[in-house]
């Protein structure tokens, strides 16, 4: 490419305005993949989600419980392969601030639902015969840095108070790519001998694994009309329509990330657009004096436009290896505040193309104007 | 032969014809060009002279391709350029046109290598040939050891002999200059009209320039003044005004 001389040498005219246009591409990089990566976190869960699966909630919300007897009859309905309840246990280990959640699991059918939390069978066996037993997800044993067999010492703020020590008897991982690590589970024999009456023999949620996804609609519709105009009504919807309304709790993030993110883009737009500008205009003779010798007004677009992409990918890049190497770092300082942060290669693409799209928007305007200037004129002005 | 009167012979490299140029600024319509007649022969040295305003840079913007009259026309070497588009009349200028200006007009951030190279670059020459040109350009303007150079390292008159390497060496039709020596010194100016006419007797090239300085004029082989939109030969002001319609 025989023009590369003459863009590189246009790129370092004003050495320290390239550092600063650079730099607030980074900069915008690094803000732009984060807030991309807490979005994605929060959507993840509608991601993830067996399409084989159905959350049962009770239909008054979410806190409300359920009789364990729903279990059984849940189980009649043709479609429905296996059936775990779940309660959710609000504990607290040492410290409010060290939240992760904690389920109290039906052991004999949560592998049958939950196949991709893989526990080692050695562990699983050892959690089954221990009633104070626990298994913990991979992330957040890692982050108490908890090995196969330490105590673990749990406050209950929910059903009475106390504090018990838990064994912690297996560690699970999540087979699919960006599973939530992150759960504590318990038994729900100790948890049910332990509860007050009113929870007693109840669950707070029931997860129905089907045999085919194709009948989500149907056994969700049956299992909310078997107990219909019951004392305890249900609601089911599958695993993802869930996980979307759970993250909804959080408030609309999905439209405050996006906010900010406009706002990061058309900020920008408008720094590297305004730099483009003054660094064409204060050449028009230059680039007036490559028409007269014979450039073409495309030539000319390219050059401006070739330059604002170099520094667009270069600034764009660099911010996304600084995000590359922080992120890591911000999601250990947030965990328990956010779903694990996860830098996924469509999020490096996507950021790739953002400061592209940024480069050429903001080569375009000027450089249009550098190809339709008028030879004459300009060099009139010189 | 350089003719004002319209009577060149056909095969004149230049011919114009006709030529008007008139500037509109609000309301007012500026006539600057007036129905003005040109032919000059390869190898002629063509002076300009006039009082300021007088329309010496718009005549050869027209000659250049870098602007479009109000009516007549121009033809160079049979091309009738003012029939052109302006993408053609682009790649015309690549091909058949020289500028000199008189601020130099250098690339600053290009050494005088490259921006002598600048023409090269629009045309299919590999590297290797680019250098043995852009070398022997600067070695006819006597710069090749400064070839290194950038613009601000070099003195006025030093840059303008780039700028003419610049013109030249594409080896175009014809050279035009906007008064080279208008930002030099006496000595320097001597300088480079003395290579401007190395470039016509030497090289046989084909030279428009304008200029203000009379013992810069005396070197072309015919200075012609531009009044009130015609050329006129200098001693016959007035008498040539003619031509055909
Ligand atoms: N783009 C334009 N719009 C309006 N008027 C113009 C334009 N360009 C030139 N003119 C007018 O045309 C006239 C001739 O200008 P030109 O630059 O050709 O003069 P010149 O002989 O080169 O003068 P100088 O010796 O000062 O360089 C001037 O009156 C100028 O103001
Ligand atoms: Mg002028």
């Amino acid at each position: 490419m025989k023009f590369l001389g003459l863009i590189f040498a246009n790129l370092f005219r004003k050495k320290l305005r390239l550092v600063l246009t650079i730099g607030s591409f980074a900069v915008a990089l690094v803000l732009f993949t984060f807030l991309a990566v807490v979005k994605s976190a929060f959507s993840r869960g509608t991601e993830i989600a067996g399409a084989d699966r159905l959350v049962v909630v009770s239909r008054i919300g979410l806190t409300q419980l359920m009789p364990i007897s729903h279990r059984d009859k849940i189980l009649t309905i043709p479609g429905v392969k296996a059936v775990t309840h779940n309660h959710w246990f609000g504990g607290v280990y040492q410290d409010e601030k060290n939240f992760f959640p904690q389920f109290v699991i039906d052991p004999e059918n949560q592998r049958k639902v939950m196949t991709e939390l893989v526990v080692p069978d050695d562990q699983w066996n050892n959690f089954l015969k221990d009633r104070m037993g626990a298994i913990a997800g991979a992330r957040t044993a890692a982050r108490f840095h908890w090995k196969i067999g330490d105590r673990i010492p749990i406050k209950t703020t929910l059903y009475g108070g106390g504090s018990s020590e838990f064994n912690l008897d297996g560690i699970y991982h999540s087979e699919r790519p960006g599973g939530d690590e992150s759960q504590f589970w318990l038994q729900w024999k100790y948890f049910d001998e332990n509860a007050p009456a009113p929870v007693k023999s109840t669950a707070g949620w029931y997860v129905v694994k089907l045999n085919s996804p194709d009948d989500a609609v149907s056994v969700a519709k049956a299992i909310d009309e078997k107990f219909a105009n019951s004392s305890f009504e249900t609601k089911s919807e599958t695993e993802s329509a869930f996980a979307a309304g759970f993250a909804k709790q959080f408030g609309n993030i999905e439209l405050l990330i996006l906010t900010i993110g406009g706002v990061v883009f058309f900020t920008l737009l408008l720094v590297t657009g305004n730099t483009m500008a003054i660094s064409v205009r204060e050449r028009v003779g230059e680039l007036a004096v490559l028409k007269a010798i014979g450039f073409s007004g495309r030539a000319v677009l390219f050059f401006v436009l070739a330059e604002s992409v170099v520094i667009a990918l270069v600034g764009g890049i660099l911010g996304l290896t600084l995000a590359y190497l922080l992120i890591p770092v911000i999601g250990i300082a947030l965990t328990g505040l956010l779903p694990p942060l996860m830098l996924s290669k469509s999020l490096l693409t996507l950021g790739v193309g953002f400061a592209l799209v940024v480069g050429v928007i903001s080569g375009l305007l000027p450089g249009i104007g550098a190809m339709r200037m008028r030879v004459v004129n300009a060099l009139r002005r010189v | 032969m350089i003719r004002v009167d319209g009577s060149g012979k056909s095969n004149a490299l230049i011919q114009v014809r006709g030529l008007d140029k008139t500037y509109r600024r609000g309301g007012e319509e500026i006539q600057v060009l007036q129905r003005l007649n040109l032919d000059v022969d390869k190898g002629d040295f063509v002076g300009f002279m006039g009082p300021s305003g007088s329309g010496k840079t718009t005549l050869l913007n027209l000659l250049g391709g870098l602007d479009v009259p109000t009516h007549g026309s121009i033809t160079v070497a049979s091309d009738e350029i003012t029939n052109m588009s302006s993408n053609k009349l682009t790649q015309w200028r690549a091909r058949h046109v020289g500028f000199i200006f008189q601020m130099y007009n250098l690339i600053p951030v290009l050494t005088a290598f490259q921006n002598v190279e600048l023409p090269l670059l629009l045309t299919k020459l590999s590297k290797s040939e680019r250098r043995k040109h852009v070398e022997t350009a600067l070695s006819v303007v006597g710069l090749a050891e400064r070839m290194n150079h950038y613009p601000r390292q070099l003195s006025g008159g030093q840059e303008q002999r780039v700028a003419i390497a610049r013109a030249i060496v594409a080896d175009p039709t014809f050279l035009l200059c906007d008064e080279p020596t208008g930002d030099l010194d006496r000595k320097s100016a001597d300088e480079i009209m003395e290579l401007i006419h190395r470039l016509v007797k030497e090289y046989g090239k084909t030279v428009l320039m304008v200029t203000h300085d009379p013992v810069v004029a005396k070197r072309a082989d015919l200075t012609l003044h531009l009044e009130k939109g015609l050329l006129v030969e200098s001693g016959q002001l007035g008498v040539t005004a003619g031509g055909v319609a």
